[in-house]
């Protein structure tokens, strides 16, 4: 039973971070209906340039936001620079595109930073907050932010005007356009507020994983695993997703199938999940009259 | 001075050429229809005011040129496009909908006015406004897509087909709407149809349209008494 208990929670440890990951994912996803395979590494440049600035002397808790603004900054000029003028190109020339952004921010980071392994700070206390060893102060922070994330997510889209078009733009850009929304920005935004989110994403997966241009390859793998889980029209479903697959690979690790097998554990989770239930599991299904 | 004045609009598809050389005018307050075959050019010049399809020539709203301006530009002035298959917004519910239409308006006062003006016009609207909108009937979606356009308050809407795939009753019910909503909202209206009966009873004006040519224009009533149109657009 301990070992059990043990393991759910180093699963929850995991999961949270899948979750951020997932998260950034499906909010991307939701903006321009396509995988962003060049997510994570994003998110690991963001998490670079907050290295950085905190090597310059800036505390930690004032480089958070400016990272996040920056980020989104940067999400917005991808946007507009690389994606804006390729809009109408066929799928594949935007997965080429992703393809080639990944290795552009890999090696760029490698260039500037170095591909040796750095510590990145914790946010969060070291002294104890609960009597367990279940679970760390970081992880339970992590799972903390990542809900916080979550319901700002949710408020946006759900109540706010620029939420509502930007859903919008998204589902249905003609049509959006003849409400006067400018789809284009739409989109910028949307790539803004992924790039925030891989952001704080990056930050708060560093301190367990170590600042390195490629931490996060295996990560970025199990995101798109808890993102397609959870389903990828839904944010909630996302972390939830992020959540169940961190807890479902350390239980099946440790009970039947041996950790070496836990990747291909998640891929056989977005497979499985793809054949029963492919709009994921707290995804909408559209009903659709014809 | 014309609300709407189009002078030598050519319009494009990749190479081939959709609209040789259009002039119309659409008078402030009035309901002016573009009557024509599948394939005249009707739902191209729609698009060309919308600048939604790459044209050429000149078009003046109320003054202003609206050639070469973005989509969005264009409808912040005050045109309303109810566009071809009703472009209803599926994923969200009618009342996200109607809010989207209100897109432009600024203050939660107008649109909510807004809203309750929709509903007076479409009570059905009101009885699903919770509702998932792709799950509306086709005389609902093409309400919700009349009540879109009201949502911004516009000054001209653009009527693309509404009749299309509709049973004869929601037909006369929607343009009886059509024709309130003009007189009470004092929004003049540019109608394309099919049925050039019913474009013909609802409008004032009317330009028949040929291969991307205008061939024919003058009042409904002249229009519908000519000889030729009656043969070949109307049936009888």
């Amino acid at each position: 039973m301990d070992l059990f208990l043990q393991q759910t929670f180093s699963g929850l440890a995991n999961g949270a971070i899948y979750a951020c990951v997932a998260l950034a994912v499906v909010m991307i996803y939701q903006a321009i209906d396509h995988f962003n395979f060049a997510q994570g590494e994003m998110a690991m440049f963001s998490t670079f340039i907050a290295w950085q600035l905190m090597q310059w002397g800036i505390p930690f808790w004032l480089v958070f936001p400016i990272c996040i603004v920056i980020s989104f900054a940067g999400g917005v000029a991808i946007e507009r620079i690389i994606f804006g003028p390729i809009h109408d190109a066929p799928v594949l020339s935007h997965v080429i595109v992703f393809i080639a952004l990944f290795s552009i921010f890999n090696s760029l980071a490698g260039f500037i930073w170095e591909f040796t392994i750095k510590p990145f700070p914790s946010p969060f206390p070291e002294a104890k907050l609960l009597d367990t060893n279940l679970i760390g102060n970081h992880e339970l922070g992590m799972i903390v932010v990542v809900l916080f994330m979550l319901s700002l997510i949710y408020l946006f889209f759900r109540f706010t005007p620029i939420g509502l078009a930007m859903r919008a733009a998204a589902a249905n850009p003609e049509s959006a356009r003849l409400v006067g929304i400018s789809v284009k920005w739409m989109l910028s935004l949307g790539w803004g507020l992924a790039a925030a989110i891989g952001a704080v994403a990056g930050m708060l997966i560093a301190p367990v994983v170590f600042l390195e241009p490629n931490m996060m390859l295996g990560i970025l793998l199990y995101g798109f695993a808890g993102a397609v889980v959870g389903g990828l029209t839904s944010p909630g479903g996302a972390v939830a997703g992020g959540l169940l697959v961190g807890v479902a690979e350390n239980l099946a690790g440790t009970y039947l199938i041996g950790s070496e097998l836990k990747l291909t554990f998640a891929l056989i989770m977005i497979v499985g999940v793809l054949l029963l239930r492919p709009a994921g599991l707290f995804g909408r299904v559209v009903v659709n009259r014809v | 001075m014309a609300l709407l004045e189009v002078k030598g609009l050519e319009a494009f598809y990749g190479r081939t050429q959709a609209l040789h050389g259009l002039d119309f005018e659409l008078e402030e307050g009035g309901i002016t229809t573009i009557l024509g075959a599948n394939g005249a050019g009707k739902t191209t010049t729609l698009r060309s005011i919308c600048g939604m399809v790459r044209n050429n020539g000149a078009i003046s709203f109320d003054g202003q040129a609206l050639i070469g301006q973005a989509t969005e530009n264009i409808v912040r002035q005050g045109i309303a496009h109810v566009p071809e298959g009703r472009g209803t917004f599926v994923r969200i519910t009618t009342e996200e909908n109607l809010r989207l239409g209100a897109y432009t308006i600024k203050g939660a006062r107008e649109v909510a006015d807004g809203m309750e003006r929709v509903y007076a016009y479409f009570p059905r609207l009101k009885e699903r406004r919770n509702q998932q909108a792709g799950t509306l009937s086709g005389g609902e979606q093409q309400m919700l897509a009349v009540g879109r356009a009201l949502m911004l308050r516009p000054r001209l809407m653009l009527l693309d087909e509404p009749s299309f795939g509709l049973a004869p009753l929601i037909v006369k019910e929607l343009f009886e709407i059509l024709r309130t909503i003009n007189r009470e909202e004092k929004v003049s209206m540019l109608l394309v149809e099919q049925n050039a009966t019913l474009a013909l009873n609802l409008a004032d004006h009317a330009y028949l349209l040929e291969t991307g040519r205008v061939v024919m224009s003058g009042t409904s009533d002249d229009i519908a008494s000519d000889e030729a149109v009656r043969q070949s657009y109307l049936g009888y």
